[in-house]
């Protein structure tokens, strides 16, 4: 089933609809109270900091990039530049091979979703196995991420139990317990552990892992070899700076004030160290984020830090859920990826797929004028995937618009169609559209116009 | 609705003149992708306009394309006579009670475009509360969209009506007898989906609320 045609299938399943809208309003209050004024006083200059911060680094990626390359190196690990998804891929599988690790476990990170590594990783006869348990759930269950931060926000308690092989009846914390028992086994028999990474820290060549399951924190450290996999936009320039991202992504996304864990990596494991990886490989992933970046007036999309709070403040995703976008990123900011890394003729009808209401604009924790940017796109579309019938319309819309005498008539003539043949005018294509929802208000005899004539 | 407003604005001592050759801002064109086709529009719009002192429109969402907008459209326009009909109201002629009488319950929808980028919030709530014998109850979903959306209110219909019917379930719980916004299209959406669902309640405009008497 294509995504625009898993619309139709999540609006018609009532538990499902249920599952979204409740979850979406319990983490949307939580992010609400988490940066009400009393909570969060500089909230609002926080978010423009981090705007500004966003825009300083990436208006000078070169410079941080290359920053970074050599603070990880001097740390002794190593940097990998992947153009795409194969590249990333491949470095992975090759890297397996060579070392025979037979067994990757994984913390959640929607870049490895995006380069589809664990198809590839399956395909190579390695096991991966996500740790985080939202993810684990859905690897189970073989299905993709739901939402950014809650992979498996449209399961139910019964649905996870029996994905899990647990009695319907089990608590939340009995799933927890069966799924954290089978993964202890694996994150001690792993022979490599795979992470994203939530900020990339140029002049430390550190790497800082954002959670609260405490598997990422496991998975970087307990296997021999780490590999960290993150796109080139994951740079901030300092460690300073993250005292203004770190007050805002836990916040956005679940209303914490911090998150459980809150891990700093800086190269595999030193000599007067306990513990930690003998290997350190941070894979810096292009895949489509250079093309982004050459666009100015869209640029402001690489901002994303991934909190998911355009996901739940968004009337449409809370409606059609998360299996309705094309691509593994869902939501507001789906909507605006998408088209931007897979192309505008990829899914044409996306960007439309809003009411353009504002409200993930207006809880971007790094202010992207969503909004802004979905207009910009539709233009594209409509300039370069041109609908010769729609085209005529607007045509006919604006010619009309520049004849006022015009356009009173023709309002006086749909008037009357209105009130005298309702039968007709629910045959037109909008019309039979609008009333397949809902009614239309009676027709008024007199127009505006009319009615202001007679009185003077 | 035009009448109400005209008459609330005389009857706050304004002298409110009509231009016939008025059409439309040209939004349904500019967020549906269709960037020239607008500009026309706009530019028609602000030739009707030229010269008039202030530009008060019964919706948040024209106000703001002509507001915000039409600096995207054409490089150098900045247009600072347009104000939405409350803000008008409450910003420039401070008037809160416009002397307005209805005996009833009513709950206000804040709508999109007039909340997020004409920071319309408390004014029209003001405005209403000032009304002799209402009773303003506020729903927990008030600043949700109501789906319309233009266009995408028929690109889209079954989401834009699933979006709908839950914005009423919000309405419904309150128990108002009527439904208020600044926004025509709201309430076109909203107006119609609570006759569909069959309920009694009533979607006005803010306008026809303060016009009563």
């Amino acid at each position: 089933m294509s995504a625009r045609e898993n619309i139709g299938a999540a609006l018609g399943d009532p538990k499902l609809q249920l599952a979204i809208y409740s979850a979406t309003a319990r983490l949307g209050d939580a992010r609400k109270q988490s940066v009400a004024e009393g909570a969060l006083p500089d909230y609002q200059e926080l978010r423009q900091y981090a705007h500004e911060i966003k825009k300083h680094t990436l208006d000078h990626l070169d410079f941080y990039l290359e920053q970074l390359e050599r603070n990880v190196l001097s740390r002794g690990g190593q940097v990998i530049w992947a153009n795409d998804a194969r590249e990333a891929c491949e470095f992975v599988t090759t890297l397996a091979r060579e070392r025979g690790a037979k067994l990757v476990v994984k913390s959640k990170s929607m870049t490895s979703e995006e380069i589809h590594l664990n198809d590839r990783l399956e395909a190579e006869r390695i096991e991966a196995v996500e740790t985080d348990l939202g993810e684990y759930i859905i690897q189970l269950a073989h299905q993709k991420p739901y939402h950014i931060i809650a992979p498996a926000l449209h399961k139910t308690r019964e649905q996870v139990a029996e994905v899990l092989n647990a009695p319907a009846d089990s608590t939340p914390e009995e799933l927890t317990k069966k799924a954290r028992a089978a993964l202890r086994e694996k994150f001690l028999a792993a022979g490599i552990g795979i992470t994203g990474a939530n900020f990339l820290i140029a002049d430390s060549g550190a790497i800082v892992l954002v959670e609260n399951e405490g598997n990422a924190r496991l998975s970087s450290s307990a296997p021999g070899i780490h590999i960290a996999i993150a796109g080139i936009e994951k740079i901030i320039p300092r460690a300073q700076d993250l005292a203004v991202f770190l007050k805002l992504l836990a916040r956005s996304a679940t209303g914490q004030a911090l998150s459980v864990y809150t891990s700093f990596l800086a190269g595999p494991r030193r000599e007067a160290e306990p513990d930690g990886p003998e290997e350190f490989y941070l894979v810096l992933l292009d895949n489509g984020r250079t093309r982004v970046l050459a666009d100015r007036e869209k640029r402001q999309s690489l901002y994303c830090i991934r909190c998911g709070a355009c996901l739940n403040a968004c009337p449409v995703y809370r409606k059609i859920g998360g299996y309705s976008y094309p691509w593994v990123y869902s939501g507001p900011i789906g909507k605006i990826l998408t088209p931007q890394f897979l192309g505008i003729e990829h899914d044409p009808w996306l960007p439309f797929a809003s009411s353009l209401c504002g409200a993930c604009g207006e809880v971007c924790p790094v202010k992207i004028e969503l909004p802004k940017i979905l207009l910009e796109l539709r233009s594209e579309i409509v300039r370069k995937h041109k609908e010769p019938g729609e085209r005529r319309a607007w045509r006919i819309f604006s010619w009309v618009m520049r004849r006022p005498k015009t356009f009173a008539r023709l309002g006086k003539m749909g008037r009357f169609a209105a009130r005298k043949m309702p039968g007709v005018t629910k045959t037109v294509g909008p019309m039979k559209a609008w009333l397949s929802q809902r009614d239309l208000p009676p027709m008024p005899e007199k127009s505006f116009r009319e009615l202001w004539k007679e009185r003077k | 609705m035009g009448m109400a407003m005209a008459e609330v604005l005389e009857r706050a001592g304004c002298e409110v003149e009509f231009r016939e050759a008025q059409t439309c801002c040209g939004q349904p064109a500019f967020n549906s992708g269709y960037r020239q086709e607008a500009r026309e529009v706009a530019r028609h719009f602000l030739n009707v306009f030229e010269g008039a002192e202030y530009i008060v429109v019964p919706s948040g969402s024209c106000a703001s394309m002509i507001a915000h907008h039409y600096g995207e459209l054409m490089a150098d326009h900045r247009e600072t006579r347009v104000w939405e009909f409350s803000q008008f109201l409450t910003d420039v002629l401070r008037v809160e009670d416009a002397g307005a009488r209805l005996d009833a319950t009513v709950t206000y929808h804040d709508s999109c475009h007039a909340l997020r980028e004409m920071k319309i919030k408390s004014g029209p709530r003001r405005l209403l509360e000032k009304v002799r014998g209402l009773k303003l109850v506020e729903m927990d979903a008030a600043e949700e969209c109501c789906g319309f959306g233009g266009t995408f209110s028929i690109k889209f219909p079954d989401v834009s009506g699933a979006i709908a019917r839950t914005k009423i379930e919000s309405i419904v719980r309150t128990g108002a007898e009527a439904v208020v916004s600044i926004d025509s299209s709201c309430l076109m959406q909203i107006g119609g989906a609570l006759a569909r669902a069959g309920s009694k309640i009533r979607a006005m405009h803010l306008a026809e609320v303060l016009a009563s008497r």
